[in-house]
Parts: structure tokens; C-alpha cells; sequence
């Protein structure tokens, strides 16, 4: 039974299969960042999008989600053929889309499992789920992440070294379970060891059920996980799309090539 | 916004803000004089010098002028008051003796429920009289006396005498006066030496009557070596009109005993809250005072600690919650006059809409009190660009062997910490609540767990009415 203007989970979780992006123009503080962006993801391809600093790749990332400081000002995101535009942020995450930060924000006082738990409720159908029960299935899943239980006592992102954060934000990825995750950077910064158990998590995750966009500026990742797809982005577009030897090329030759070829 | 206000209030009104018909069998005139003060001390049959001690503090009452260094308070008006009302002449010590209407209250409020799981005394108090108090069998046969504080001058009229206004005279500020003149109910506790008391000790205050003062008045005495943790919480219905609360707290640490006095104040937002709480600790004594505001229209109120012997020490732990149209000015104060004593002091605020939280503290540290160690931080969290807060800190050290840390942050919830939260499915208000309770963490951790709960289920009424 619901009332009049409740939502209805059954709706609301159904999580998307498709992510389109259309001619996608967005700016911030009016400086226009992106410029034209043509994208699709769908579920169980792995994309990958490269490009130099600045490029928009970050940006690209906070507009899927809605961050209020960027504009859309044309072009379309959409989810199964739905516009997103008019969706807050956490309507987006409940449909299934997920960001993993490339900077995760820390914030004091908040225990990690309860805002884990606290999110898990807010994105789940489940009302029953019970903070023992969840506990059980994160401690399962930190183990694959390689972080210790004392983890989940410590304060969201707080004092978290940049691997650690990085780590974190798979773990929450793991646990969120989206069906299209955007992963900004998240190979920046990390050691061998860490990318190596990083990419083992996201690897595990891949599946039919499961799509992501790996923004990264390094081949470095590309050798742990192999995308279908690459994008280059050069100044706020989508300049070049391939296998996997575009990559290889990038390595070679650098953006720059890149980006002449582009003009 | 308006709109937004008015849910918040429906949010209180239904949970705290409804009342019960006035019935009270017995109450004075409006506003204040001698007969009064006389009529109050009459129907409660005190001793002699409790009259004296009433009728001096009218006096250094009416003399005295109103404060004007901190909130607005030019708008009381005194004249409009009810200075003392009975509710029932039969408290109860169970909760079947206790009137039905004021039991339902109670009940609603949820406080025998709390009484059954997790505490070891509980007094409530109705207006100017408690109307029920009880402490558990085991802490009674260890000596322990909790009563109201009418019962417990009657009974133990030497203790009372020889403490009550030691901490906090009669003419210590306008408002102490106020207090010592009609003073009604509060609490009672004598801990004895060795004993700990390690289930909290409650209180319930409870205004139900239209244009009214409580004035009631505790004392707490921890002798040599005890412990006690003591709980006050109080709500009042939502008028249109003004009450005043004016409380007395006197506590009194013996050598190596505890005391936490914690209090959660949430009154409706006609109620001006002026309370003195002030505490003696004496050698090797720690005193706690963890004070929440919610409520209340204004508030004024500072716990202090005056450290007396060596190595006592004050942890004082403040936090305000500044709503539209309220103005809470909080804060802390430490006085150190003796050697290797130590204090902190921790404010934290949070203002939003056209609130204002202020802190307002004084540390000092008086010549020849050797090895001092002291640490004062306040921050505060602004929530949109309309709410305000102001910091006065008073530091004054005449012993130069002291080592003092003063902190202070003004922040504001960024957009990127909300952006971040939502984008793991919280809504904005879930989001902007969550990041409150991480900010005053510090204080819930400290709150026994069905109040941190319930303190948190408060901050997040507060957030979902401030989204718009």
C-alpha cells in the first residue's frame, strides 16, 4: 500500500542498463568545459576514457551525477532512454549510476560502516536489513579490497592515506552494487600492490550486470583491465573512440598527436 | 520558508509541543512581589532561614539590573508571570499515584519507558512541583539519595543547609536571584563516599502552563571517592506567548569524585531559558558537564567549574543548535585556582535560517595555581547564509607556568561534501544531517545510547525542514 507521492521502490530500484550521452555541452562559472560529448555505456562493456589534464574528463564525471556547480547547457544524459537532467544526485546513484571520486570528501565524526549502512538503506530495497547482517557482507568485502575490519570504526575518508581512500571508494562501489560506474582517476596515486587489488575488484565486478567508465590518464591500469572500448578526450571532446591499440597508441605517441589529429 | 517553519514546528508541536487543561490546585497571583515569595515558602513549610534566604534574593533580584552584555532579554516580561503553580498535592513514587493526565504526558514523552531500561532513578517534574520520583532499590541500600529538592531539605535539612547557595549565592547574577527567591522542585543527590553510581540519574522537566516560570533548583553533592552520572532533559508546549525557565545548578565534587552532569535542553521556542550551573571541584574531583541546546527561544548559560584543589579536573562539552528565531548563547567557564588542575572546553555550533549561536567562555587562571593545563575549542558550522554566530572567549592568566591552547573554526557545509552523500543515494536533507551529527559527534558519543539516538533523529527533523 502506498500513499499518494511515496515513492515505489520496486521503481525506483530498477537500475539502468544504458547510459547515453548526447552532444553534451556543460560549463562552470560560464566557461564551457565540455563541448560536445558523445558517449554510450552500456551494461557489461567496459569504456575507457583517456585524455590529457584538463581535458574534461573530471567534469564529464560530476555532471552524470548532477553536481549543482556545473550548467548543462544542451545536449541530453540519458538513462533506458530517460533524461536524467531533471534528477537530483541521489535519484541518479538509485537508478544505478555510481561515481568513484577521484578526490573522496572527508567528512568528521561520521563512522564509516553507519554512513555505509545509512546509503546501503537509502539505495536498497531491503527494509529488513539489519546493521549485523550488513556488517557481515562488508567485512566479506573489504577482505577482497585488502582493508582491516578497524576500517569500518574510523571516520569517512578522514586521515585515510590517498591509497586507502582509493580503495575505500571500491569498496563502497562493491557494496552499492551500481549497474554503471563511473571510476574517475581511481588508478591515480596508487602503488603497484593497490592497483593490482583495485583492479582485481573492479575485474570481479565486471560482468553482465555491470558497466563502467574508466577515466584514467595512464595506460599503467589498462594492463590489469581490459577494456572494450577506448575514448580519447581532447578539450572537452570525445576526439578519438577504438580497441585497445589506441591506448597502446596514446603510450607511443602522447596526446598531443592526439589532439593535432583532432584539428 | 515559511512553510518549512511550520513543519518543523508541527514536528515538535506533535511529539512535545501539545499540553495538557491547566488544573492546578493551587497557584499565585501573576507576577512577583513579597507575598509571593511568602506564599511559596508558606505552602511548602519551610524552615525560617529558606524564607530569609528567599526574601534577601527578591531584593538583590529587583535591585539588580537586567544583563545587557549578551541575548536580547528586554522583551520578558515579568509582570505576565505565573511564579508558581502546583500541580497535584500527592506526588507519587509509582506512576499509578501519579494524575492521570500528567502521567499520560510522561508516558508520551516516553520517560517510564526509559526508567524500565536504562536508568537508576528518575524524578519528573510538572510546572513548580515534581510529581514523581523514584530510585532503584540497590542505589537506595548503598546510601544514595535522590529526591526533589523540596523533599530533600525537609529530610535532610542539615546537608542543605550547609550547601545550598555555596556554589552560587544569592546575588551572584539577576537571574540566581530570581531563582533563590522562587525557587519550586529540581534535584537532590547525595552520593556517598566510595559509592558509583554507574546508571545515570534522571530528571524530566516538563512545563505544561501558558505564561509561566520554573524555577527549580539542584544540588548535587559527590562525596569522597563517588561517582554519579545525572541526566536532565525538558520540553514545553508550543504557545504564542513567553515562559521563562530559570534553573540553579549547584554541584559539588569532593576529593577524587566524578560527577557528569549532562543535559538536553529543548524547549519550545517561546520558552527564555536563563540558567546558572556551576560546579566546586575539589582535590583529585572531575566534573563533566555536557550540555545540549536545542530549544528555547534564548538561552543564556555557561557551566562552570571552579577547580579548588589540586589536580581536579573540568571537561565542559557544549553544543547549540540555533534555529530560526532562536539566539543561543552558550559556552563554558574554568577556574583555576589550584596547581596541576587541568579543563577543556568544547563548543560546537551549528546555526541555520535567522539562528544565531554565540559562544561565550571565560579560563582563569589565578596566581599560584602551578602547571595549569587547559584546552578551549569552538567551532562553528554555519548552514546557509541568513544564520549568524559570534565568538567572545575571556582568557586571563596570572600564573605564567600554564599551558593554554585556544582554538576557533567557522565553517560551512560545502557543496561538495553534499554532492558526495547524495551521490551514494542519501537525499540533500539526509545528507546535510549526517554531516551535523558528524560535526557534534564529539557530544553524542558521550550521551547515553537511547539519547545520542534520539538526538539524532531531532537533527534529522531539523534538516528535512530546512530543505526546501
Amino acid at each position: 500500500m502506498h500513499r499518494c507521492g511515496e515513492e515505489l521502490p520496486g521503481l525506483l530500484l530498477m537500475k539502468a542498463s544504458k547510459l547515453e550521452i548526447k552532444d553534451l555541452y556543460a560549463s562552470i562559472d560560464g566557461k564551457q568545459i565540455l563541448k560536445g560529448v558523445n558517449l554510450t555505456i552500456t551494461k557489461g562493456e567496459i569504456h575507457a576514457l583517456m585524455g590529457p589534464n584538463g581535458s574534461g574528463k573530471s567534469t564529464l564525471s560530476a555532471v552524470l551525477l548532477g553536481h549543482p556547480k556545473y550548467k548543462v547547457d544542451s545536449g541530453d544524459i540519458l538513462l533506458d532512454g530517460e533524461s536524467v537532467l531533471t534528477m537530483k544526485t541521489d535519484e541518479r546513484a538509485k537508478r544505478g549510476l555510481f561515481l568513484a571520486f577521484q578526490y573522496p570528501m572527508e567528512i568528521a565524526g561520521v563512522n564509516y560502516l553507519t554512513f555505509l549502512f545509512t546509503a546501503a538503506k537509502a539505495q536498497r530495497d531491503e527494509p529488513k536489513l539489519s546493521l549485523l547482517n550488513f556488517r557481515k557482507e562488508v567485512l566479506e568485502k573489504l577482505k577482497a579490497i585488502e582493508l582491516t575490519p578497524t576500517f569500518l570504526e574510523r571516520y569517512l575518508n578522514q586521515g585515510f592515506s590517498g591509497g586507502e581512500k582509493k580503495r575505500a571508494e571500491i569498496l563502497q562501489m562493491m557494496v552499492f552494487n551500481p549497474s554503471l560506474a563511473v571510476l574517475d582517476e581511481t588508478d591515480s596515486g596508487l602503488d603497484v600492490d593497490s592497483l593490482k587489488i583495485v583492479s582485481k575488484a573492479i575485474n570481479t565486478m565486471h560482468g553482465q550486470d555491470f558497466g563502467c567508465l574508466l577515466i584514467t590518464h595512464y595506460h599503467r591500469i589498462l594492463n590489469h583491465i581490459k577494456p572494450d572500448i577506448v575514448h580519447v578526450m581532447v578539450d572537452g571532446k570525445i576526439v578519438a573512440t577504438g580497441d585497445q591499440s589506441l591506448a597502446e597508441e596514446i603510450e607511443h605517441k602522447g596526446y598531443q598527436a592526439m589532439q593535432k589529429a583532432a584539428i | 520558508m515559511t512553510q518549512t517553519l511550520e513543519k518543523l514546528k508541527e514536528n515538535y508541536e506533535e511529539k512535545y509541543g501539545f499540553h495538557d487543561p491547566e488544573t492546578a490546585v493551587f497557584r499565585t497571583e501573576k507576577g512577583l512581589n513579597e507575598t509571593v515569595v511568602r506564599q511559596i515558602s508558606k505552602i511548602k513549610g519551610e524552615p525560617e532561614w529558606m524564607l530569609n534566604n528567599r526574601l534577601k534574593a527578591l531584593n538583590a533580584f529587583i535591585e539588580k539590573k537586567m544583563p545587557t552584555w549578551g541575548a536580547d532579554l528586554s522583551t520578558i516580561k515579568f509582570d505576565e508571570i505565573t511564579y508558581y503553580l502546583r500541580p497535584t498535592d500527592k506526588p507519587g513514587n509509582t506512576w499509578e499515584e501519579v494524575p492521570d493526565e500528567i502521567k499520560n504526558t510522561f508516558e508520551k514523552l516516553g520517560i517510564p519507558e526509559a526508567e524500565r531500561k536504562f536508568l537508576g532513578g528518575v524524578g519528573a517534574q510538572y510546572d513548580s512541583e515534581s510529581v514523581y520520583h523514584k530510585l532503584n532499590k540497590k542505589l537506595e541500600e548503598q546510601g544514595v539519595v535522590f529526591l526533589d529538592m523540596d523533599v530533600g531539605l525537609k529530610k535532610y535539612p542539615e546537608i542543605v543547609k550547609k550547601y545550598f547557595g555555596t556554589v552560587i549565592p544569592i546575588a551572584d547574577n539577576k537571574f540566581a536571584a530570581l531563582n533563590t527567591a522562587v525557587w519550586s522542585g529540581g534535584s537532590f543527590i547525595y552520593v556517598p563516599k566510595g559509592v558509583h553510581v554507574d546508571i545515570p540519574l534522571q530528571a524530566y522537566f516538563r512545563i505544561n502552563a501558558k505564561n509561566f516560570g520554573q524555577f527549580e533548583r539542584t544540588l548535587i553533592i559527590a562525596d569522597e571517592g563517588s561517582s554519579v552520572h545525572y541526566v536532565e532533559g525538558c520540553t514545553a508546549p508550543v504557545y504564542s506567548t513567553d515562559s521563562l525557565h530559570a534553573a540553579v545548578v549547584e554541584l559539588i565534587a569532593l576529593k577524587d569524585a566524578k560527577i557528569r552532569y549532562t543535559t538536553i535542553q529543548n524547549w519550545s521556542n517561546n520558552v527564555y531559558n536563563l540558567v546558572t550551573k556551576r560546579a566546586y571541584a575539589y582535590e583529585g574531583a572531575v566534573v563533566e558537564w555536557i550540555d545540549g541546546n536545542l530549544g528555547s527561544k534564548i538561552t543564556m548559560k555557561y557551566p562552570s567549574v571552579f577547580l579548588l584543589g589540586r589536580g581536579a579536573k573540568a571537561d565542559i562539552l557544549s553544543i547549540a543548535f540555533a534555529g530560526s528565531g532562536q539566539h543561543q548563547d552558550a559556552g563554558g567557564k574554568a577556574v583555576h585556582m589550584a596547581s596541576d588542575t587541568t579543563s577543556t572546553i568544547i563548543s560546537k555550533s551549528i546555526s541555520m535560517g535567522t539562528g544565531r549561536a554565540t559562544y561565550r567562555g571565560q579560563l582563569r587562571v589565578d596566581k599560584g595555581a602551578q602547571n595549569v593545563k587547559s584546552q578551549v575549542n569552538c567551532d562553528a558550522l554555519l548552514l546557509d547564509e541568513t544564520s549568524k554566530t559570534d565568538t567572545y572567549p575571556y582568557i586571563e592568566i596570572e600564573d605564567e607556568t600554564a599551558t593554554i591552547g585556544h582554538e576557533a573554526t567557522v565553517g560551512k557545509i560545502g557543496e561538495d561534501q553534499i554532492f558526495y552523500l547524495t551521490s551514494r543515494g542519501l537525499k540533500e536533507s539526509e545528507a546535510k544531517a549526517m554531516i551535523v551529527q558528524g560535526f557534534i559527534e564529539p557530544f553524542t558519543k558521550l550521551l547515553p545510547m537511547e539519547y545520542a539516538i534520539e538526538l539524532n533523529r531531532l537533527i534529522q527533523l531539523e534538516m528535512e525542514g530546512s530543505v526546501g
